[in-house]
């Protein structure tokens, strides 16, 4: 076997991890407050099940996710909910987003866990909806959620489960010390997603400068037949389509996932709380950050409750503020400047760096490109870094597509070598940022088209109606009057007669009536008032009767 | 001799009719229903259908774009819009007429649902049936199709209709783009055919 296999570009960096790795995983104490956002993965808002005033048990469910949107977000401690708010989260953007708060009570007491020592009988729905239920997002810092990504890969058949340690950015040790302190259950969850795969073999890729992380683990795989690839230190080997390239020797197509060519790649965290979920039913609620960077005085990694003010962390591990410059959620090459310092950790925070003025110099002044075509080689993508830089900069979206902008995986590598300093990721970000814009704008626009020429056909519909039945009715009264009026001529003569015996008759009657009336004034005086009413009555068709002959009198005599 | 001549005049001929016969078919047989520039001018516009433009909506804008009219005077769709109708007509973009408007966040109608009366005079006025209601029923708004046109505010008869800008989904923030001209000297650009004539002059 060729393994390690190599892919292209790539550079090599200051690791600056031992800083962080000189004592192991510490607990961090309670906070005052917790704030667990609703989105840490990507997908739709959780939506929340408790209620401000509810009390909550550590571990319980906050906010539920249906599969395949999102996943839920769980209690890290017990206590009571405050508020659910629009909160700072830990984004580049500044922006506010929905978070729970909750202020612990102090005892820390877990919600009934289901605990399920022989997890590995589940069937395979159930150790999906638990994994979902564990609210597992991919630990690595994007946030797919966990048991969609096992799902997806179920439709093309998984060959090659690939778990990736590689951990190739400057200041994060969050994947080693968990390799180092526990390499068990990293195994064991790899073992739990290859048999719910179906996979025939399983990689754990691991860079060479984590010598005790390799050691540890290949102890632990010691007769599983999963396998321990080291990969030479160089960045990006940790970036999915790279890792993937590394152990296998193939390429992720173009547009396509790791699944078209028969692999699923997992970070070794996302292993571990799996193996978390369903052996001892512990949703995520907590993972390893890292806490480093030269305004620290106590560098580490700890266990960090999701939900926790960063700032309580740096505090609790000797922050000196007046030192700290720039504080990164993630790492040097990938992260991003953290606009509030109360914002709170996430699933995805495997890092935060507390960097003095002479770690963070500021960049220097960018000067104009001259086309070196040093960050060609050092793109691990094979795109075209600085082609994509003019388009992106003079707005030529379109054609930035045709050189593959959307395969950048926004590593950095080519601002790191670029000799005239341009911050090159940030145009790619900002012009992808654009063309998702400008496809959304384009989609609205093209429903409310239809919705427009929707509506103007319906309205022409029910105009073209309403025409047509004002044709009808005006059809119908030509049709009326035109038969009516030689009938009417004709039948003036005998109108005239029958008027005529109308009129005779309501006299009759009126004079029948009378002669009643004259009869009960004497006889029956209580059926008075009904015949007078019977009276008025004949004695007014009589008059319409005679009206009705007078007119017929005049209009036979024009 | 007269008779090649002929025989050449008559395959011409012949060829002449021929061809002539099958470009007079195919013009019938795969005619172009309408304007086909009318349908991409359209396609650039942002099809809210407000009316700001002075034309009853976005198609007849579109024509009346293709007859001659300018092109900067839909402020929904901004500069972004006038660029790209300037690239498709191959014409110079102008900056947006203010005559028309100015360009905005986007926002969408939101009703007061509990002021709201009931007389159905918005959702006749909505371009986009974005309004759900009947007679004496409250209205609301679908938020996710209200192009944010202004078309229902004038017609409300208690005036219980807001125009709200939309809230920014932390899902679709993106950097912007880093300063476009972070030189400290005028522009020294070498090798690029896409700078000013400064850079022409140094090179």
């Amino acid at each position: 076997m060729g393994r390690p296999f190599d892919f292209p570009g790539g550079i090599e960096l200051p690791d600056n991890k031992t800083q962080s790795l000189q004592s192991p995983i510490r607990q961090p104490s309670l906070p005052d407050h917790f704030a667990v956002p609703l989105l840490q993965h990507i997908g739709e808002h959780a939506r929340a099940c408790v209620q401000p005033g509810d009390t909550v048990l550590k571990g319980q469910r906050l906010a539920d996710s249906d599969r395949g949107a999102g996943v839920p977000v769980h209690a890290p401690t017990s206590g009571t909910v405050t508020a659910i708010e629009a909160r700072q989260v830990p984004h580049p953007s500044g922006l506010e987003d929905w978070c729970v708060r909750i202020e612990p009570d102090g005892r820390d007491q877990w919600t009934e866990l289901a605990d399920c020592p022989d997890y590995a009988e589940l069937p395979v729905e159930e150790q999906l909806s638990r994994i979902h239920a564990a609210g597992i997002a991919g630990l690595g810092g994007a946030g797919f959620p966990t048991d969609a990504k096992l799902v997806a890969g179920d439709g093309a058949r998984i060959r090659t489960l690939i778990l990736n340690g590689a951990e190739c950015e400057p200041y994060i040790t969050a994947d080693q010390s968990l390799m180092r302190e526990r390499p068990e259950a990293i195994i064991a969850g790899a073992r739990i997603i290859s048999s719910l795969l179906g996979a025939e073999e399983c990689l754990i890729g691991i860079e060479d400068n984590k010598p005790e992380a390799i050691k540890a683990l290949q102890e632990a795989t010691n007769g599983t037949g999963i396998e321990v690839v080291v990969v030479r230190t160089r960045y990006p080997s940790g970036g999915e389509k790279q890792l993937i390239q590394l152990l296998t020797g193939q390429e992720v197509p173009h547009d396509g996932i790791p699944a078209d060519i028969g692999v699923l790649c997992q970070n070794i965290a996302t292993a571990e709380s799996i193996y978390r979920a369903l052996r001892f039913g512990e949703p995520v609620i907590s993972r390893i950050t890292t806490l480093t960077g030269k305004a620290l005085e106590r560098p580490g990694n700890v266990e960090a409750r999701i939900g926790t003010p960063i700032i309580h962390l740096l505090n609790e591990a000797g922050l000196h503020e007046d030192n700290l410059k720039r504080l990164i959620m993630g790492g040097p090459m990938m992260g991003f400047d953290l606009p509030s310092i109360t914002a709170p950790v996430v699933k995805g925070t495997n890092c935060l760096i507390a960097g003095t003025a002479d770690e963070f110099p500021d960049s220097p002044i960018p000067q104009p490109c001259i086309r070196c075509g040093l960050c060609e080689q050092a793109c691990p993508m094979e795109l075209l870094p600085q082609q994509l830089y003019w388009f992106a900069r003079s707005g030529e979206y379109d054609k930035a597509e045709d050189f593959n902008l959307f395969d950048c995986i926004e590593c950095g590598a080519c601002s790191w070598v670029c000799p005239s300093s341009i911050p090159l990721v940030q145009y790619y970000q900002h012009a992808k940022g654009a063309i998702r814009e400008q496809r959304r704008e384009q989609e609205e626009a093209d429903r409310a088209r239809l919705r427009f020429e929707q509506r103007q056909a319906r309205l022409e519909k029910e105009k073209a109606e309403k025409e047509e039945r004002r044709q009808a009715r005006m059809e119908a009264r030509k049709h009326k009057a035109s038969g009516a009026t030689p009938e009417s001529a004709a039948s003036s003569g005998p109108d005239l007669e029958t008027l005529t015996r109308r009129r005779d008759d309501a006299r009759e009657k009126v004079d029948e009536a009378r002669a009643k009336l004259e009869e009960a004034r004497e006889t029956a005086p209580e059926a008075v008032t009904k015949l007078e009413r019977a009276l008025n009555k004949h004695q007014k068709r009589l008059d319409s009767a005679e009206q009705a002959l007078a007119n017929a009198h005049e209009s036979s005599t024009e | 001799m007269w008779m090649n001549l002929a025989i050449a005049v008559g395959t011409l001929l012949t060829l002449a009719g021929l061809f002539g016969a099958v470009l007079g078919y195919a013009s019938v047989r795969f005619r172009v229903q309408g304007n086909p520039l009318v349908e991409q001018v359209d396609s650039l516009l942002p099809q809210t259908q407000c009316g700001q433009c002075g034309y009853p909506g976005c198609k007849p804008y579109a024509e009346a774009i293709v007859e001659g009219d300018k092109i900067n005077k839909c402020p929904p769709g901004g500069e972004a819009t006038i660029q790209s109708l300037a690239n498709l007509l191959d014409v110079e973009p102008e900056p947006l007429d203010a005559e028309h408007g100015v360009e905005q966040e986007k926002r969408v109608a939101v009703i007061r649902e509990d002021e709201c009366i009931g007389c159905t005079k918005c959702i006749q006025a909505c371009p986009v049936d974005a309004i759900v209601g009947a007679a004496q029923l409250m209205h609301t708004v679908i938020e996710s199709e209200c192009t944010g046109c202004d078309l229902c505010i004038d017609p409300c008869p208690v005036d219980c209709i807001d125009m709200v800008t939309v809230s920014k989904d932390i899902r679709e923030w993106y950097p912007n783009a880093p300063a476009d001209r972070p030189f400290t000297h005028p522009e020294p650009v070498i090798a690029t055919d896409r700078q000013p004539a400064t850079a022409e002059a140094g090179a």
